[in-house]
């Protein structure tokens, strides 16, 4: 019996691994495609491969809002931009003229991040993956700790819902002076 | 390297990579959605976090930058598309005059 849990235990961290190194791969590759159709399905798969890391650490329902929310929402959103724009789009060049800072950065900050962060790092409660809480606990805490952030959270998409109107309302505008 | 050090690690890889594509990216859409890569790369760190320390706070702020993140979209879209129907290109050099 302990054997095998032994082994599910290691075939956990290794689709965690696999997952993890999966999703920043996808990133690198994001950098380097030309097409935004593509990029965006590099994005897609890190965004899914982030979905089963949540799975495998326990908080499902933060897997669902990912695959729900961020490949189901936004990222067809932004498809659908893509498949309205490309048409129209002559010929834009990849890389701007700050690739050289842009890679320094890319080796300075992770450093001085991993730098400052690893040491004090505190030991953890629970190993990683063992504590898993449902959409009870979840919903229970927001609405009774965190209830004030709730309420802000639908005050934001009355606010978002007003500044797209607001936009579109722009955009009318200048076509009729157009 | 433990579990919390591979993921704290991929987490900041995914926010550093996103910051290098809005820096050296041109094309809008593509530099809209290396700001995504770099909200997942927080969420990340987040749940990593709340799992450590077995507390519901991360899933909660998790929730919320979801929300932000579809609000940042549903506001950046319309942006771009009067954007580009004005200038008819995705290259950010075009929209210089926006400076201010």
């Amino acid at each position: 019996m302990a054997t095998i849990e032994g082994l599910l235990r290691q075939l956990d961290t290794l689709l965690l691994v696999v997952c993890a190194f999966g999703a920043l791969a996808a990133a690198v590759t994001m950098l380097f495609l030309r097409e935004p159709m593509r990029v965006a399905l590099a994005l897609v798969t890190s965004m899914i491969l982030l979905g089963g890391i949540y799975g495998l650490l326990g908080v499902h329902f933060v897997a669902a809002f990912q695959v729900l929310i961020y490949v189901g929402a936004v990222m067809v959103f932004i498809v659908y931009a893509i498949m309205l724009l490309e048409r129209r789009e002559v010929e834009v060049r990849r890389y701007s003229r700050l690739v050289v800072p842009g890679i320094a950065g890319l080796v300075v900050l992770p450093g001085a991040i991993v730098a400052s962060v690893w040491k004090p790092l505190p030991s953890p409660v629970h190993e990683l993956g063992d504590v898993s809480f449902g959409i009870g606990a979840f919903s229970v805490a927001f609405l009774t700790e965190y209830w004030l952030l709730f309420e802000l959270t639908s005050v934001l998409l009355v606010a978002a819902v007003v500044a797209a109107v607001a936009v579109l309302g722009v955009g009318r505008k200048d076509a009729r002076r157009g | 390297m433990d579990r919390t050090q591979l993921l704290i690690g991929v987490a900041v890889a995914l926010f550093s990579i996103g910051l290098v594509g809005v820096v050296v990216r041109r094309n809008v859409l593509v530099m809209l959605m290396c700001m995504e890569l770099m909200l997942n790369g927080v969420n990340l760190s987040l749940i990593t976090f709340a799992q450590q320390t077995a507390t519901t706070v991360g899933a909660v702020v998790v929730f919320l930058v979801f929300v932000v993140a579809t609000v940042e979209i549903a506001l950046a879209i319309p942006i771009v598309l009067l954007l580009v129907r004005d200038k008819h290109t995705l290259d950010i050099g075009a929209y210089s005059e926006l400076r201010g």
